[in-house]
């Protein structure tokens, strides 16, 4: 599809402030998705990128903050995000373990279906059709993400990359217009992250807006249209991939120069060089200080 | 005894077989099986005193005909391994385990009666020769079972079907059906001989169990189950229909009363399980009340049942209206206790549902007009139901069908057969429908199963609510059959069925998420305390120990669900390649980590 300038906005989200009793994970950040966008978010780890993401798809309730999709503004409900049309995947992959992967698919149909016990019961026509229809547009996204020749297998015993592809389908199923990735490329070999790519594009052309959150640079650097960056809670900068790339406070914040208040960038740097001086110093070292202790 | 002497006779070749030429071997086992075979024939023990009564020559009687079969079964297993025309399919990978299982059983069964009868009457002189004939065969089997190629190691080799199992020879589909057929037959013909076993000759009963559990072992390891499920698969529908044949078929061979009541409670509480393995199996959901579901159902039809202690006493439904009630009745208290206990997760749901089992019970109890208003008449219970009569067909009498008398239990028997039937058929298209799915879904990841867009609570709350109302229809029939009903039975956990532990039990030794799994977990845990009255108080103790050991071995249950057979079958592909990230392509690794 035609990445339209005409910025309608998928997803906004304002002010949203997420407290863990003393804890804040996400301060008061705006981000806003338009359609026919791929919109990077980074941060260095326990930046609350994640936390922000339940936050969106009402796995978590917001302390503060609203969160609009097309316009609409969404109960934290997740099973009323998703019908909304907002989808997503886990950071750490939550398949239906034991439910073969077709079935994983089915299920992530359930919003766009609405087949309630009686006509299950009943087996009437208009079940069996429903069944077939969903098990073909099912099928159909297997295929879309090349996984259609395992589709009676268990999702459990589907290696890493392939459970990572299986999670974006089932998220697919759903239609969604908006569709949330929670680290996508995780444990992925480059040639796969590459595919994974290739599958994001696809998705944007199919007219659905990408939100992806993602540690590989390179890979938010091919990808996306915008990045936003997390940095306790907070959010610091957003703009196109090279410009947020060469923002010192980005640089800062990832490699801990330090900053306004942030400790520990001694050991840092301390760290960083032992990691320079070559591996048999430091499994010998490890060693001493096994016995040492 | 017997069967910790043979397990320490077949670990002993994994060490070192008994060396004997393969053909020497193969005929001993013959040669045992035979003289197995002709000690039935033969008296065992020279008194009546012996439950059974094995005095006689010429006409095998008790753990003689197991011994029988077990023996018989031998010797066909033992052919197969002689390239005999036409048995091929019995063991078609000419494997050891089979024969050597069958020879098990046989041994097992042998030398269990010998002690059995040396133990209960007086000492070795008890002993007819064919009692020795029967030791002495089953044992040269076992021996020339030991001496065969050995299947591996451990002990585990020995009783497992081999990696690689021949593909069966293609037969038509008339013949598929027919194999189908008679394997119901046998299976109804040792689920009835099992049944029929008298209370009080719980000898015979156990070597029953040694003969099904090795017996069975034996043929499973030859792998005819799996080829068997092949051809259900196939002729799904026909399979289905032989099964409720068969046992439609059982009030007619089995015309003792006492039996046939066995065979309607069995039903009610296998119909129960089922339902509770919706909760349970499919959604996940541990429910520690269920049964008072059962209560509320069989109370609301007692009300209604135009009983004169019922608080209604002038009320009497028709059947088909007090079904509905007591469906109706459990529904209401499915959603009532659904809707607050829903909301929780996991032990708190467990709990809670425990709570509101034991509410019911003392409700109940309670009601009796004196510490609350009068309405199921409290610890007396409602006595004296009426019988069913369903368009001036009377359930309490007997009908008699050609030569065939089908008494009053016979009669509840095909009722509840067609309720298990109904509730079979609601749970396979429940289960296998979008809304079954988000039951399995929810089971598996809650939280993955909301942000798929999933209604957990109303999902949950429609699971609860049939199953509750399923146990009600089972319910209001059970009032019936046993003339009252009253709020003990209704508890958590006891010596008696049904209860919630009791309930709970047979799903999970059954295979839990299947049809099949409660409706055998039900009938053993219902048969079993039934014909082995000797443990008495010890019941509870060994259907401890039953459990633990179940779950340690086979923790899917007796039979494993579809999807957890994949997961068996598919261990290959568990192993996830270890996937690095290969330096250069990560821009930024994870900071900190
Ligand atoms: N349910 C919760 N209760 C308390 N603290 C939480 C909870 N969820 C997240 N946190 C905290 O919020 C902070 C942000 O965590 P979050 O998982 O969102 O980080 P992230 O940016 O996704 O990190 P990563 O890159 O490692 O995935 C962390 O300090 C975490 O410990
Ligand atoms: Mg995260």
């Amino acid at each position: 599809m035609t990445t339209t300038t005409s910025t309608s906005p998928v997803l906004e989200a304002r002010g949203v402030i997420m407290r863990f009793g003393g804890l804040t994970a996400v301060r008061d950040v705006d981000l806003t998705v338009n359609t026919g966008e791929i919109v990077g978010l980074i941060g260095p780890n326990g930046a609350g990128k994640t936390t922000f993401f339940n936050c969106l798809t009402g796995l978590y309730v917001p302390t503060e903050g609203k969160v609009s999709y097309k316009g609409k503004v969404l109960p934290p409900k997740p099973h009323l995000v998703t019908s909304a049309g907002i989808a997503r995947t886990f950071q750490n992959i939550r398949l239906f373990a034991n439910m073969t992967v077709l079935e994983n698919v089915l299920v992530g149909r359930h919003t766009r279906t609405k087949e309630g016990l009686w006509s299950a019961l009943l087996r009437g026509p208009g079940f069996r059709k429903a069944e077939t229809a969903s098990r073909e547009r099912a099928m159909e996204l297997l295929e879309f993400i090349g996984l259609a020749h395992k589709a009676d297998h268990l999702s459990r015993n589907l290696p890493y990359g392939e459970q990572r592809k299986l999670e974006i389908a089932r998220a697919l199923a759903s239609e969604p217009g908006l569709l949330l990735l929670d680290e996508p490329t995780a444990g992925m070999n480059p040639q796969e992250t590459r595919a994974t790519e290739e599958l994001i594009f696809a998705i944007r052309d199919q007219g659905i807006a990408v939100l992806v959150i993602e540690h590989d640079i390179r890979f938010i650097m091919n990808l996306c249209d915008r990045v936003a960056v997390l940095v306790q809670g907070e959010k610091i900068v957003e703009g196109p991939a090279e410009v947020v790339q060469a923002d010192e406070r980005v640089i800062a914040a990832y490699l801990g120069t330090p900053f306004e208040g942030s400790p520990g960038a001694e050991e840092l740097a301390e760290v960083e060089a032992a990691e320079a001086t070559a591996g048999d110093d430091a499994e010998s070292a490890t060693s001493k200080e096994g016995t040492a202790q | 005894m017997a069967t910790t002497d043979n397990t320490a006779e077949i670990t002993a070749p994994a060490r070192g077989l008994i060396a004997l030429p393969q053909t020497a071997a193969r005929s001993l086992i013959a040669v045992g099986a035979v003289a197995t075979i002709a000690s039935t024939f033969m008296s065992w023990t020279y008194t009546a005193d012996f439950p059974g009564d094995l005095t006689y020559y010429g006409s095998p009687a008790g753990l003689q005909i197991l011994d029988l079969v077990a023996g018989a079964l031998t010797l066909l297993f033992a052919l197969t391994l002689f390239d005999v025309r036409g048995l091929r399919w019995l063991n078609p990978a000419g494997a050891t385990a089979p024969v050597a299982l069958a020879a098990a059983s046989a041994f097992a069964v042998s030398w269990f009666s010998a002690i059995a009868i040396a133990v209960d009457l007086k000492g070795l002189v008890a002993l007819d020769p064919g009692a020795y004939i029967a030791a002495l065969g089953s044992l040269i089997a076992l021996v020339g079972a030991l001496a065969l190629p050995s299947p591996g190691d451990t002990f585990k080799d020995w009783v497992s079907k081999p990696d690689r199992i021949p593909a069966a020879q293609q037969i038509p589909g008339w013949a598929e059906r027919l194999v189908i057929t008679g394997a119901t037959a046998v299976a109804l013909i040792v689920f009835t001989y099992g049944i029929g076993v008298d209370p009080d000759a719980s000898e015979t009963f156990i070597g029953y169990l040694l003969l099904v559990v090795l017996g069975t072992w034996a043929l499973q390891s030859a792998g005819l189950f799996d080829r068997f499920a092949e051809l259900n698969a196939r002729h799904k529908g026909f399979a289905t229909s032989m099964a409720f044949l068969a046992a439609a078929v059982f009030p007619f061979v089995e015309n003792n009363e006492h039996n046939a009541n066995l065979g309607v409670n069995i039903l009610v509480v296998a119909t129960v399980a089922l339902g509770l393995n919706i909760v349970v199996g499919l959604t996940g959901l541990l429910d520690l009340g269920y049964v008072a579901f059962l209560g509320v159902g069989a109370y609301a039809a007692a009300l209604v049942s135009g009983s004169e202690f019922s608080r209604f006493s002038g009320v009497q439904f028709p059947f088909w209206a007090a079904m509905l009630t007591g469906m109706a009745a459990s529904l209401v208290f499915g959603v009532l206790i659904g809707a607050p206990t829903l909301r929780l997760r996991g032990d708190y749901l467990a709990i809670v549902t425990l709570g509101f089992g034991e509410i019911f019970r003392i409700s109940v109890n309670n009601l009796d007009g004196s510490s609350g208003p009068n309405l199921t008449n409290g610890p007396n219970g409602i006595s004296m139901i009426p019988d069913l009569d369903i368009f001036g067909f009377n359930f309490g009498n007997a009908h008699d069908i050609g030569s065939i008398t089908l008494g009053r239990f016979a009669n509840y028997f095909l009722l509840m057969l067609i309720i298990t039937g109904i509730v079979v058929v609601v749970f396979n298209r429940a289960a296998d429908s979008r809304i079954g799915r988000s039951w399995i879904a929810i089971r598996e990841d809650e939280t993955a199963a909301t942000a798929m867009g999933i209604n957990g609570f109303r999902v949950k709350l429609i699971a609860f609510a049939l199953g509750a109302s399923l146990a009600g229809l089972a319910g209001t029939v059970s009032a019936h059959v046993g003339y009252s009903v009253n709020p003990a039975p209704y508890q958590f956990a006891g010596s008696v069925p049904p209860n919630s532990a009791f309930l709970l039990a047979a799903v999970v030794l059954g295979g839990m998420g299947t049809v099949n799994g409660p409706i055998l977990g039900a009938t053993l845990l219902y048969l079993l305390p039934e014909k082995l009255g000797f443990l008495k108080e010890y019941q509870l103790f060994a259907f401890g120990v039953a459990l633990v050991i179940l779950m340690r071995f086979r923790p899917e249950g007796i039979i494993a669900n579809r999807r957890r057979q994949l997961e068996f079958h598919e261990t290959d592909q568990l192993d996830i390649p270890e996937q690095g990230l290969p330096a250069s392509t990560v821009g930024v690794t994870k900071a900190g980590a």
